[in-house]
């Protein structure tokens, strides 16, 4: 308390119009929250004739097909999702910073939907090279993981690269960076249409929370459209 | 001398005391975790790890060097590189190690500095 009656009548003012921001975000954030989530990516209206009339449908971003190789040396493609949601990371098995915490807070996501065979996890390598099916499949044993469920990712490089780029994640090789890689922490939910439908820091436990209550209103939405 | 004892004397000031908990934040956590919990079997625990009491000397070196191979901490095995702090001297250590040493539900002796020092210098020969 008395921290806060040493702030300036500057930082004060900032903190009153964070506060009203973060009541007007978390606000509306309440409302949807009960309904729908958000469709994130660009999106384009696509015209088109009907019976003589024209509708205007919206395209909006996808996830395109992929072809990865999993621990067990499967082969994972857009098909092992097909109807599903599915929640995905970028990660490197030698990661010294983040990783370690995403993989901590991916493993509540892994126990809450163990048993639900509609929600499936791909945890995307950007250091293939080095993490071959060997490496992914000894991490995934450490880690306790059944393939079913959470399938650790490896193959060509550039697919991969391009495939951070689709979820609109950030993954880049840099020989600055811890490890020699840098990347976000970040989850992304999708959708059974193989859209974006969230975004949620992978290393802070109450953003995770969020995802995990996230996840059955894209269950559900599946279940209104039958 | 003077800026030596101007040194001391400003460290008798700063947060000295939570240099430890400082340095753990900065190197450690975001692998040994916010309590000392590790990762399953890939990352080994320091909370209550029977390897802090048993490798006891090995520990400064570990935290300058880092250690790659097999080990088992509280039974389980590990096999995962960990990296190095080369640039951390002498107290940096000593008040980290006291710090794992004494949190996470331990409660080891502490190192002295001079006790890290002689340790450091008997660090068998990096790769």
């Amino acid at each position: 308390m008395s921290k806060r009656n040493s702030i300036s009548l500057k930082n004060g003012l900032t903190a009153a119009a964070l506060a009203l921001a973060a009541t007007a975000f978390y606000g509306c954030d309440n409302s949807t929250a009960q309904n729908s989530l958000p469709i994130y990516g660009e999106r384009e209206p696509v015209e088109r004739t009907v019976d003589g009339k024209t509708v205007i449908d919206t395209i909006y971003h996808q996830i395109p097909d992929f072809a990865f190789v999993d621990q067990d040396s499967q082969r994972v493609t857009q098909e092992t999702v097909a109807g599903k949601v599915y929640v995905t990371d970028f990660f490197f098995t030698s990661c010294p910073t983040i990783c370690p915490k995403m993989k901590t807070q991916m493993l509540r996501v892994y126990e809450a939907y163990k048993d639900n065979p509609n929600v499936v996890l791909l945890s995307h390598s950007i250091d293939p090279a080095h993490d071959t099916v060997a490496v992914l499949k000894d991490y995934a044993d450490r880690l306790g993981v059944e393939t079913a469920k959470w399938h650790l990712l490896t193959g060509d490089k550039d697919s991969i690269y391009t495939m951070a780029e689709a979820y609109l994640a950030a993954a880049q090789e840099d020989e600055g960076a811890e490890g020699g890689f840098s990347h976000s922490g970040d989850f992304y939910l999708i959708d059974q249409q193989r859209r974006i439908r969230g975004h949620y820091n992978g290393t802070e436990e109450e953003d995770v929370d969020r995802l995990i209550r996230d996840i059955p209103l894209l269950l559900n939405e599946k279940k209104d459209e039958k | 001398m003077g800026a030596f004892a101007l040194t001391t004397l400003t460290q008798c000031f700063t947060k000295k005391k939570d240099e430890g908990k400082r340095l753990y934040e900065t190197h450690c956590q975001s692998c040994h975790m916010d309590d000392g919990s590790g990762l399953k079997s890939l990352i080994p625990p320091l909370a209550q790890a029977d390897y802090l009491q048993t490798q006891r000397d090995q520990l400064p070196c570990i935290i300058r060097h880092g250690m790659d191979g097999s080990i088992v901490v509280n039974g389980v095995e590990y096999n995962k590189e960990m990296p190095g702090v080369e640039h951390l001297r002498v107290d940096h250590i000593t008040n980290l190690l006291n710090y794992i040493q004494t949190n996470f539900g331990n409660d080891n002796p502490r190192y002295t500095m001079q006790e890290v020092e002689e340790l450091l210098e008997a660090c068998p020969p990096t790769r």
